[in-house]
Formats: structure tokens, C-alpha cells, sequence
């Protein structure tokens, strides 16, 4: 009784085994673990100017930063994607940087930067990201816990939280005195090269733990892309679902904001490279993907820059530049879902 | 049974669904009519538990919507819902097997394939299963979700508006399979209809709303009837009686 026409299956012959190959996800994955693996021998081991050892021990903890970050910038987008239904919107879009600014500016502010240097590095860290989680889970909680706003409306949100957040920390920095003001300068630079080890290990192991936390909830994942409303009748506590994937995602992104600073569009590029190569939406291919991605424009980024450009120093920079184009052109294109 | 005790939802303080009582899904076909804001979506979503009521209590046998693990009502109701928008790069396939996410939470067994099968076959979808759903026309995606509907494998089904944006063609093609689907596979289907006349011609009985209130709930016969109609769109309504059916004539 139905006659749609069927669909048409003729690909090429040519080649048509290795697409097919191609095709599958897995392989897809491998291929891109391989250039990530190429990549850190390459940015280990080549161009070493003296001791070996010595620009080892530096560099594995460059390489180290990059995997926590990568991993909690890439796996934090894709499921923030996928619970509020959009692509474009990310958790730093939405206020997060200027948040972190102004974080560490009240710090400053309060107490003066002679206790700010005074405070180790791993008090200022904890302050910094349990504020963050806080302030984050409220925030998603308020705009997306109840009924689905428009893509628009939530740009604009964060695009008056982001200002909101910036002008106060103006202020605040305004009445700063010089010598404060500069210590908070210095802090507020996003840098992947220098990590500060015992943070590293800190913040390594948040984002391993929010990893474990939604490996079981993968396929859990993988429902929500139909929305909440299909979710529900598939019988999926959806509010208690989402709370605590917005309770992880503000974990990564907090952690890995306070561990090297804030990198604007860097998930947006990622997570959206990884639903075009990924080639399944499904969560299992999806997340590693963003993940290994994100490897490659860091590590691929800073060989660029280090090794071909000679510049050094500036990779944030070229990505938020980049990224703000992509972001530009994914609002423009899309008419924003 | 579906059982709804005097439940009310308000929206801004004005009663949506107000004070309703009514008990349906019983074998077969059941309709739910009635104009714009008459509350029929709001309540399929209290049934659906996608909204909670203000009051009352919404019950599917037996086990009260509002207390009920959300899993173990999926394996007894299925909703489908009026627009289905999805963001992602689905294939057909990919979907219908999420009507088994209830029984096997995404790990399927071969009891959930074989369910997946079944429901493809009989909506007809299989030169279509590796297509992506933005692939697809309004009538095969359509069926698509009611397949997964189906795969959920659930006594009562309920359709929010399952012919909106179709064609002629493609209406009297779902609501045969509505039809069959109560039929031969015993499920108790639940509608929102906005054609009277497709209510009329598949349902065993009819619900009809006004003003958030139950206003009539009879055999479809018996609500196709001009006072009837009148009382529910507040517009005058023709029936005639075509080759033994009532049709509703209600173009001017």
C-alpha cells in the first residue's frame, strides 16, 4: 500500500570498500588516536635544543595539561550540547570566563594581592572552582531546568551575564593599586604550557572522576538527543538526569578554567568538529572524538606556533580568533536552532 | 485503564485542564476532539508525565503517574508527541531501537532486535531504515517515531496530534495503522484528532473537550451529531450521512 520510491544505494565502485571502511566509527577514531600519538612524539621529541631529559620532564607536563584540558573542554561541550539541544551554545559563551575574571578579581579586591600570592596555589584553586560549580549549576539549573527558551534568548543571556561580570570586575580593578593589579594580570593569562604539577594532579583527577561519572550514563545520553519530552515517555528521570550531568559539566569546566584560565571558543570548535567527523551521533563515539580533537588543535596548534611560526606563547589567542569566526559563521549559517 | 481523579493544571492562574475526571484507553481506538486551548495536549502531557498537575491525581493502572519510576511507566505507555524535532543525525533504524531504551537501557538483546524488526516491518520502513530522519517527507517520519512507539512495546499508546502537516494520503495511511495497530496487535490507542471526520471513521469512542472541561465522551456515533459539534467548536456544524457514515461538513 506504500509506494514511496526507495531510496537510491548506488555508490561508486571505485573505492567504494575503503569508504565503506571509512564509514565506520571506530576506524574513524583510531586514525584520529593515531595522529594524536604522532603529534605528542613529534612535539616530545623533535627540535630539542639541549638535555633531552630536561625538555622531556618540561614537555610531558605540557603534553599533560593538554589531555586534562582537552578531555574536560571536549567531553563538558558535547554533553552540555546535548542536554540543552543546540550546538553553538557552550558553558564558557555563556559567562563563564568573565566569571573567572571576576572571581579572581574579588579575591584581590577583598584581601590584596599581598594574601593573594600569600594563599598557595592550591587554596586559590579550590576557591575558584567551587565557586565556579556553584554559580554554574545555579545558572544552567534557572535557564534550562524548566521550559525550553530560545537559542537567541540564551545568547543573550549570556552576553549580558559576560558584560554584567566584566564591568564589575573593571570596577573593581579600576581600584586595585598598580601593584595588585599586576599580580592579578599575571594570573589571569590563560597558559597550557606551565602547569603548576600538584594543580595538574588536582585537576586530573576531577575530571577523570566526572569521565567516570557519565561513562554509565552514555546511552543515557544518546536518548536525550530526542529531547526531553521523548526522553521522559522513554521513561528517563529527566530532571535528575540533567542535574547531575550540569553538576559534572560545571566540575570540568571549572576545573580546567582555574587550572590554565579561560579559552572562550575552544569547546565550540571542538565538540562541532567532533559531530562531523565522529560519523554516529552516539555519545560512545562522540565524546572520545571532541576529546582527540581537541588533542590535535592543541598540540597541532602549539608545533605551529612553536616549531613552523616561531612565535610562542599565543595558541589561546589563534584559537579564540579562529573560534570566534566559526562562532559567527555556525549563528549566522544555522539561523541558531 | 488511564485514570485522571479531578485533576487541574493552571497556567498563570487560569485553568487549563480544570477539574477533570475521566477514565479512558480501553481496547481500541479513542479520540480526544475539540477546538484550540480546549486542553487536550495539556492533558496528554499530565498523562505523559511531562507536566504535573496543580491537582488530582493521574493513575495508569493503577500506579500513580506522580510516584511511579519513570522507567517502569514506559514499559506500559507510550506517547508520541506533536513535534519531534531532532537535532542530531539519526538513521530510522537508530530511532525505532530507542523504543527499546525501557527494557534494555540501550543494550539490545535479541528479543529487543526481533521487537525492532517487527516494528519496522509493519510500518513499512524498511527501504528507508539507514536513512537520516531530515532525509525523510513529513508521512515516512511520521511513521518512523510510530515505529518506535511501537518498538516501546506498551499496552496504551497515545498520539498527540499524529496528523498534523500530512497530506490526504498520508492521513488515511497512519490512521489505517492506528486502526491496526488497536486491532491486530491489541493495543489501546490514545488520539488527539483536530479532523473530526478521521476521528469518527477510526474511533470506537470519542472524548470531547471545551474550556479545559470534558464536555461529551460517547461512541463516535453518537458525537457526530450538529448540536453535538456546535456545543464543542461553538461553530454550526452539517452532519450528513454518507453511505451509512456520519461526515461532518463543516467548510462554510
Amino acid at each position: 500500500m506504500l509506494t514511496d520510491p526507495a531510496p537510491q544505494t548506488a555508490p561508486r565502485r571505485t573505492s567504494a570498500h575503503l569508504r565503506e571502511r571509512w564509514a565506520q566509527p571506530p576506524v574513524r577514531l583510531a586514525v584520529l588516536g593515531a595522529a594524536v600519538l604522532v603529534l605528542v612524539v613529534v612535539y616530545l621529541f623533535t627540535d630539542v635544543p639541549g638535555s633531552l631529559l630536561f625538555a622531556l620532564e618540561i614537555r610531558s607536563l605540557a603534553v599533560a595539561a593538554m589531555v586534562v584540558v582537552a578531555t574536560a573542554v571536549g567531553v563538558s561541550t558535547v554533553v552540555f550540547h546535548t542536554i540543552t539541544q543546540n550546538r553553538i551554545l557552550t558553558p564558557s559563551i555563556m559567562g563563564f570566563d568573565a566569571f573567572y575574571r571576576l572571581i579572581s578579581t574579588v579575591i584581590v579586591f577583598l584581601s590584596g594581592s599581598a594574601s593573594f600570592l600569600a594563599f598557595d596555589a592550591l587554596t586559590l584553586w579550590l576557591v575558584q572552582v567551587a565557586v565556579m560549580v556553584a554559580f554554574s549549576v545555579l545558572l544552567f539549573t534557572w535557564l534550562f531546568g524548566g521550559k525550553r527558551r530560545s537559542l537567541h534568548l540564551m545568547l543573550l543571556v549570556g552576553i549580558v551575564l559576560g558584560t554584567f561580570f566584566r564591568a564589575v570586575t573593571e570596577w573593581m580593578q579600576r581600584m586595585l593599586d598598580p601593584l595588585d593589579f599586576q599580580v592579578l594580570s599575571d594570573s589571569l593569562f590563560a597558559s597550557l604550557t606551565r602547569p603548576d604539577e600538584l594543580l595538574l594532579g588536582l585537576t586530573a583527577g576531577l575530571v577523570a572522576l566526572g569521565c567516570a561519572a557519565v561513562v554509565p550514563l552514555l546511552r543515557t545520553l544518546d536518548v536525550l538527543t530526542l529531547g526531553a519530552p521523548a526522553a521522559v515517555g522513554l521513561g528517563i528521570e529527566h530532571r535528575r538526569v540533567v542535574m547531575v550531568l550540569f553538576t559534572i559539566v560545571s566540575v570540568m569546566v571549572a576545573a580546567s578554567t582555574a587550572l590554565v584560565g579561560p579559552i572562550l571558543f575552544f569547546g565550540l570548535i571542538v565538540a562541532n568538529l567532533a559531530y562531523w567527523y565522529a560519523g554516529s551521533f552516539r555519545h560512545v563515539w562522540t565524546l572520545p572524538s571532541a576529546v582527540l580533537l581537541g588533542m590535535v588543535c592543541l598540540l597541532g596548534g602549539q608545533l605551529v606556533l612553536d616549531r613552523v611560526l616561531d612565535f610562542g606563547g599565543t595558541l589561546s589567542a589563534v584559537i579564540e580568533f579562529s573560534g570566534g569566526l566559526f562562532f559567527l559563521y555556525l549563528v549566522l549559517r544555522k539561523g541558531a536552532r | 485503564m488511564i485514570t485522571l481523579d479531578n485533576v487541574t493544571k493552571r497556567y498563570g492562574g487560569q485553568a487549563v485542564v480544570d477539574d477533570v475526571s475521566i477514565t479512558f484507553g480501553a481496547e481500541g481506538v479513542t479520540s480526544l476532539i475539540g477546538p484550540n486551548g480546549a486542553g487536550k495536549s495539556t492533558l496528554f502531557a499530565l498523562v505523559g508525565r511531562l507536566i504535573a498537575p496543580d491537582a488530582g491525581r493521574v493513575a495508569v493502572d493503577g500506579m500513580d503517574v506522580a510516584t511511579t519510576p519513570s522507567a517502569q511507566l514506559a514499559k506500559v505507555l507510550a506517547v508520541l508527541r506533536q513535534d519531534n524535532q531532532v537535532a542530531a543525525r539519526l538513521t530510522v533504524q537508530d530511532l525505532v531501537e530507542f523504543g527499546r531504551f525501557p527494557h534494555s537501557r540501550g543494550r539490545l538483546t535479541v528479543v529487543d532486535r526481533d521487537h525492532v524488526e517487527r516494528a519496522i516491518g509493519y510500518l513499512d520502513l524498511d527501504p528507508y531504515r539507514q536513512r537520516f530522519l531530515d532525509e525523510l517527507s513529513g508521512g515516512q517520519r511520521q511513521r518512523a517515531f510510530i515505529a518506535m512507539v511501537l518498538a516501546q512495546d506498551t499496552e496504551y499508546v497515545l498520539l498527540d496530534e499524529p496528523l498534523n502537516n500530512l497530506d490526504l494520503r498520508h492521513m488515511t495511511e497512519i490512521m489505517r495503522l492506528v486502526r491496526q495497530m488497536a486491532d491486530d496487535l491489541g493495543k489501546r490507542v490514545v488520539t488527539v484528532l483536530h479532523d473530526i471526520n478521521f476521528a469518527a471513521t477510526w474511533s470506537d469512542r470519542i472524548v470531547a473537550m471545551r474550556d479545559g472541561a470534558v464536555v461529551a465522551d460517547a461512541a463516535a456515533r453518537d458525537i457526530m451529531r450538529p448540536e453535538v459539534l456546535a456545543a464543542v467548536y461553538d461553530t454550526s456544524v452539517d452532519v450528513r450521512e454518507i453511505d451509512g457514515r456520519p461526515v461532518a461538513l463543516y467548510y462554510g
